[in-house]
């Protein structure tokens, strides 16, 4: 079983976001970077369908700055063997170039899996693994909860607004990882040094020009300032009064 | 040039959702910028009529009816949506962010070439084009996306777009058209679908949503916010301690590795205000908080707050709406 896993390199979600001096992107100063969350689930998956297995090679694929490797080098020591790095300073907006990117790479890659998370936490798009899927023409499941591997085919257990949905696909095949499917591991010291030696190919990634461009990037619209109602019981009438007569909500 | 507006009408078990209705009320205004027409497209199995979303705003309705399309999977959905977004010269083709849209707005992007802009919470014209806006970083940063180039894909964020009523005087024309699947449009195979228990209404639905933190102490406590949510009509939500703790289920988790909501009024009880949480309900209309900290973060962005001990308060409160909606 051979799978690839993309993973992005994103502020962690605990770091103040500073707007930069252009107003189009954000300040990286100061900024601490991380895997993104879930594409740790993605990692931890691929490793426990490889341990399960016994057989067959996790390879990490990431694009973006040369400070990408940081990253791939932690994915190596949760228990991936190698990577690939498209190497691209462009920060392009536009996720279809960076899902073609990823494609053309993937398809140079032998694999019966390609592992994605939900999202990236800097976009909050959720969308590069369906792109990518696309482009590759196989079939991905989003969302994943829960996935079994069994005689060349995969089930896949998914968190829809129904409820729940349980889906069979053919391998090869795309998953994208929700919280809720493993418990990332944490790397052991020994395992952290041993990420080091592992081999690690760079490229120069291929990108389309974007199709779109952020104009503006600003902090979130200020909610007007609300009142503390009261304390206790004592305010709970009036705060059902405010929410029947002042927000009519009720 | 392009200037359609195309938009995947939403539906489960053949009747449309109401984010159906939300996307083309925007996608009609989008086309009166763009002087086109708003095309609708409703793809499944034994859809309800059809008509009814030309009273929202739709100038035509193509309905996509095949046996097999039953239940959604992206790649068959997906292939019947690009098929007729091809035919139709689309400027922008529209969805609601929900979890079809999702997947369906990065398929179709693929599959046109066409840029995505998802989960957008605002929108405007400039330049005889659509601009959007959209929330990062866990809504701690909002982008406004110019597009290039002849079609757009965007998702909108649900229930952020009020939809007008619908006009009974107005009615669309209604085109059925077949798309030809092969079997490789087949390849996930939906088992099972289980559906949430007791008739619940999802996080995701609900225009109210009473949501409890690591203040209920514990799974039994989630009976007063459950009481309260029975009245209001509302759903139950958490943070994601209270998931991570096994109170509530994932899928009630209201946040950044959760679900991403904005009704007409979430009542936090218990929840500090984490900035991962407020990145799933900061989009609500009316906040309310309960906490027995006063400095707690979820009272600075909060419309309406008591300082309080919440195992006295929600009871009190649901006593108080009892009374009240009575009347
Ligand atoms: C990558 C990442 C993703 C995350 N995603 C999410 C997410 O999607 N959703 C999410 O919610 N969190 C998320 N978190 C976690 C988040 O950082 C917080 O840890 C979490 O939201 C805290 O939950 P809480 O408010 O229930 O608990 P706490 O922060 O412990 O707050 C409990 C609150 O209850 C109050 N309280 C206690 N007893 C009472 C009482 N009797 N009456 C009234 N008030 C009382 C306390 O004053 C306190 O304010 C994420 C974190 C990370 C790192
Ligand atoms: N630059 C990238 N390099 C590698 N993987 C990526 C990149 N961008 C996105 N992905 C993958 O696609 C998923 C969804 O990202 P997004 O669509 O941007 O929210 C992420 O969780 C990653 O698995």
């Amino acid at each position: 079983m051979n799978i690839v896993v993309c993973v992005k390199r994103v502020p962690d979600t605990e770091t103040k976001i500073k707007i930069g001096g252009d107003g189009k992107a954000i300040d990286p100063a100061g900024v601490e970077f991380v895997i993104n969350p879930f594409d740790e689930y993605a990692i931890e998956e691929a490793i426990q369908i490889k341990e399960k297995s016994g057989e067959g090679e996790i390879n990490i694929l990431s694009l973006g700055s040369i400070d990408a490797q940081v990253i791939m080098r932690k994915a190596y020591a949760m228990g991936a063997e190698k990577g690939v790095h498209l190497n691209d300073d462009s920060a392009n907006p536009d996720n279809l170039a960076v899902a073609k990117s990823l494609a053309a790479q993937l398809k140079e890659m032998s694999f019966d899996m390609v592992l994605f998370g939900k999202q990236a936490v800097d976009d909050d798009s959720a969308s590069v693994a369906v792109q990518v899927a696309q482009l590759l023409n196989i079939p991905i499941v989003t969302r994943v909860i829960k996935m079994d591997i069994a005689d060349g085919k995969a089930t896949a257990e998914r968190e829809s607004d129904a409820g729940k949905e349980i889906l069979e696909v053919t391998l090869p095949a795309a998953f994208a990882a929700e919280k809720g499917l493993n418990e990332p591991r944490y790397p052991k010291l020994m395992d952290i040094m041993k990420a080091k030696k592992k081999p690690l190919e760079q490229k120069e990634a291929q990108m389309d020009a974007p199709k779109m461009e952020i104009v503006e990037m600003k902090y979130p619209p200020e909610r007007p300032p609300g009142k503390i109602v009261g304390e206790g019981v004592e305010a709970v009438p009036e705060l059902v009064n405010l929410l029947k007569n002042e927000a009519k909500m009720i | 040039m392009a200037n359609n507006v195309l938009i995947y009408a939403e539906q489960m078990g053949g009747k449309f959702r109401p984010t159906a209705f939300e996307a083309i009320c925007q996608g009609k205004k989008m086309a009166q910028e763009l002087g086109g027409k708003v095309i609708a497209v409703a793809i499944g199995s034994g859809i309800e009529n059809p008509e009814a979303l030309g009273q929202y705003g739709a100038d035509k309705v193509i309905v996509v009816s095949n046996e097999k399309l039953k239940d959604f999977t992206v790649d068959a959905y997906g292939k019947a949506f690009a098929d007729v977004a091809g035919k139709n010269d689309p400027a922008v083709v529209l969805m609601a962010a929900t979890y079809q849209g999702k997947d369906l707005g990065g398929y179709v992007s693929a599959a046109l070439d066409a840029p995505i802009a998802a989960d957008c919470t605002e929108w405007l014209a400039q330049g005889g084009k659509i601009q959007v806006k959209r929330p990062t970083y866990a809504g701690k940063a909002y982008a406004t996306i110019a597009f290039t180039g002849e079609t757009a894909v965007i998702s909108i964020r649900p229930k952020v777009f009020a939809s007008d009523e619908p006009d009974a005087s107005k009615s669309a024309e209604v085109e059925n058209q077949d798309v030809a699947l092969s079997d490789d449009d087949f390849r996930s195979i939906v088992k099972e679908i289980l559906a949430k228990a007791g008739g619940k209404i999802d996080v995701s639905e609900g225009d109210i949503i009473v949501a409890g933190g690591r203040g209920m102490k514990g799974p039994e406590n989630f009976k007063i916010l459950e009481e309260m949510a029975e009245l209001l009509g509302a759903a139950v939500g958490a943070s994601r301690t209270a998931v991570d703790e096994g109170w509530r289920e994932h899928a009630d988790q209201v946040g950044q590795t959760g679900k991403v909501v904005s009704p007409k009024l979430y009542i936090a009880c218990g929840i500090s205000g984490a900035i991962q949480h407020l990145a799933g309900m900061r989009t609500s209309k009316c906040i309310v908080a309960i906490n027995k900290d006063p400095d707690a973060a979820i009272f600075n962005i909060a419309d309406y707050g008591i300082v309080g001990d919440l195992f006295q308060v929600v009871p009190a409160m649901t006593e108080e709406l009892k009374k009240v909606m009575g009347s």
